[in-house]
């Protein structure tokens, strides 16, 4: 029974902590099937973390503390998409600027907004969400696998990643394509963000992502770029970070605890192992991170 | 051409606000240069920064005063990653202006270490670590001691289940010494207590990570308490700096209890905060500054404990109806007979030699 009790509640602490990662690797997800390397997925959940916090502060609700969230996402993505879709900057360096700018734009915004370096105030139970995150996190799943999969719009954003040639030449414009995918992909890493500062936590502190959106782009290559694998993956990662919360401390063999700092490598190890392994070649979209220019 | 104007104008947008960036940063240093104090003092946070309403708001809060009671100059930064420390305290010893350079956090050691062997006529204070250097002073606590208050507070508070079992929990910050020993002087004042009673107890414990980032990780915080609470824990003790309030908000939604540290912490959430283990590192940064303006600083460590106040339990209107006055009376007792040498408390530096 009280083998059960602890199944049920790594179960829920495994959707818990993958939430934000699903969000994250979705959005990653559009943006990379559509053409363009997201690495800054870390900084897009910064910002919409920060966002969700401070919107739900000002407006006292949780819910605009989403919408906070996704406008300020939508925000970073623009000015990571002007870059990198306009200016043709190079995709890696300018996603890892960007991870950089949102790291030093927060506890910046923080203090002039909250004058604290370290956190936005805290929230109040009733205006943080309970388990909203966790059920919208799979609906956006189901979204975007039937967006991609069953609709004109989604083949595009698909052929825009592989093919952007054959795509301009059916006359449909592949920077639109991509940049409608890189600003849902923004909405949806920053809602990624607001599941960690208005769900997970009470606040939004400095650099709370704790590379999140790197695990979010791991689960993305471990997923092959689809959807379901792709969930699959990030709910593998949040149940061996809930299962290592629960072996911490606890004797497996002879009379010492198995230290904590080889239980804290296990989701890491997992990831290498997986990635190495059992996933075979991971084939990324053919003219991933490579710029579009019209002829 | 359309285009064309669009990126220009986004350019300069871009332009303005880094001009407006600059410029704030610009008026801060400009507004705390006055002229004419005293004495000038330079303090180095560790990556929590000063509002982590925790450990290093306590230093924050000590040098502030020192401002205000002494007219003195204040210049504070906060390190963002570890290795920002050497370079930050190079930085204020090569302007040979400050009259003393605070260090904050055990992560300092041996950034203190060094310098303060380049700037020989520097004075160097670190907090919770040892530099043996005749120009650095250590303060450093018996975090033990106070650990042990709080243990047996939250040994005495919780209620044993159908089997008589009492269960209270730990979570640490970072896995280093310093924290276990909070861990070990907490286990064993809530076992004492608890066989005092005749209870058998069971004291759970985690980490929520091996690197600098666990002070920062209040979901992680948050997800390791729940998972205590789930499993029977009444009462859990957090060193984790920022991530304290990870472990607040799990204790207000599964309504159990949480005991604070370093600051205190009881006014965060109101009647699930048992108690708070205070380090005055408020007190230790003051006395220290307040030498150095009486020209009476030494080097050397300086021990804070239970019978100087250095580390404490709180009693205050947010917890007072929290704790019976039976409780606090024991505590009490418990306090004279530390103080007094008559109990011993293990100290996790101690066993490891």
């Amino acid at each position: 029974m009280e083998f059960l009790a602890s199944g049920v509640q790594i179960f829920e602490s495994t959707l818990r902590v993958s939430t934000p990662l699903l969000f994250a690797a979705l959005g990653g997800l559009l943006s990379e099937r559509s053409g363009v390397v997201n690495i800054a997925l870390e900084g897009m959940m910064l910002i919409g973390g920060f966002g969700a916090a401070a919107v739900a502060l000002s407006t006292q609700s949780p819910v605009a503390g989403a919408f906070g969230a996704i406008f300020c996402g939508a925000l970073f993505a623009i000015l990571y998409g002007l870059f990198v879709i306009e200016l043709k900057a190079d995709q890696i360096v300018a996603g890892t600027a960007f991870n950089m700018l949102a790291a030093g734009v927060t506890p910046f915004l923080m203090k002039v907004f909250y004058d604290s370096s370290t956190s936005t105030p805290s929230l109040p139970l009733e205006l943080r969400f309970q388990q909203g995150p966790v059920w919208i996190s799979w609906v956006c799943l189901g979204l975007v696998w039937a967006w991609l999969k069953y609709t004109p719009s989604g083949l595009w954003v698909r052929i825009a990643g592989e093919h952007p040639e054959a795509l301009d030449s059916a006359g449909i414009r592949v920077k639109r394509v991509r940049w409608i995918s890189v600003i849902l992909s923004g909405c949806l890493a920053g809602l990624g963000g607001a599941s960690l500062s208005i769900f997970l936590a009470s606040s939004f502190s400095r650099n709370m992502t704790a590379g999140r959106g790197f695990m979010a782009l791991a689960a993305l290559i471990f997923g092959k770029w689809k959807p379901v694998p792709t969930a699959i993956a990030c709910l593998l990662f949040g149940f061996f970070d809930a299962l290592q919360i629960r072996l911490q401390g606890v004797v497996l063999w002879g009379s010492e605890p198995v230290p904590v700092q080889f239980i804290q490598v296990l989701p890491y190890l997992v990831t290498v192992l997986v990635l190495a392994g059992v996933v075979g070649q991971s084939k990324a979209p053919r003219s991933l991170g490579v710029p579009f220019q019209a002829n | 051409m359309k285009t064309n104007s669009w990126l220009k104008w986004a350019s300069q947008m871009l332009l303005f606000s880094l001009i407006a960036v600059v410029t704030q940063i610009a008026f801060v240093q400009d507004s705390v240069a006055a002229q004419n104090q005293k004495m000038k003092i330079a303090l180095v946070l560790d990556k929590g920064g000063k509002d982590d309403k925790s450990f290093n708001s306590a230093a924050y809060q000590g040098v502030m005063r020192v401002k205000r009671e002494m007219n003195s100059f204040v210049k504070y930064v906060e390190a963002t990653d570890d290795n920002a420390f050497e370079a930050l305290l190079r930085a204020f010893s090569q302007k040979k202006t400050f009259d003393l350079v605070i260090s904050i956090g055990v992560s300092q050691v041996d950034s203190v270490k060094k310098v303060a062997a380049l700037f020989p006529d520097q004075k160097f204070a670190i907090v919770d670590g040892i530099v043996d250097a005749p120009n650095v002073r250590s303060l450093v606590f018996q975090e033990h001691e106070g650990s042990f208050l709080v243990g047996a507070i939250a040994g005495l508070t919780a209620s044993p289940d159908s089997s008589g079992l009492i269960k209270v929990g730990f979570i640490g910050g970072m896995d280093i010494p310093l924290i276990r020993r909070f861990e070990l002087g907490f286990a064993a004042g809530a076992e004492a207590e608890a066989k005092r009673n005749h209870h058998r107890i069971k004291v759970i414990s985690n980490y929520i990570g091996i690197t600098a980032d666990s002070w920062n990780n209040p979901a992680k915080a948050k997800e390791l308490a729940m998972a205590q609470y789930d499993s029977g824990v009444q009462v859990i003790f957090s060193a984790a700096g920022a991530s304290n309030s990870g472990l607040f908000d799990a204790a207000e939604e599964k309504k159990k209890f949480a005991i604070g540290v370093d600051s205190n912490q009881d006014w965060v959430k109101p009647g699930r905060i048992l108690t708070s283990m205070v380090k005055r590192v408020d007190e230790a940064v003051f006395q220290t500054c307040k030498d150095v303006s009486e020209a009476k600083f030494k080097g050397g460590a300086v021990h804070y404990g239970l019978a100087d106040q250095g580390v404490d339990y709180t009693l205050d209107e947010y917890n007072r109806s929290l704790l019976t006055p039976a409780v606090v009376a024991r505590v009490e007792e418990i306090k004279k007979e530390i103080i007094s040498g008559k109990l011993q408390v293990p100290d996790y530096y101690k066993k490891r030699k």
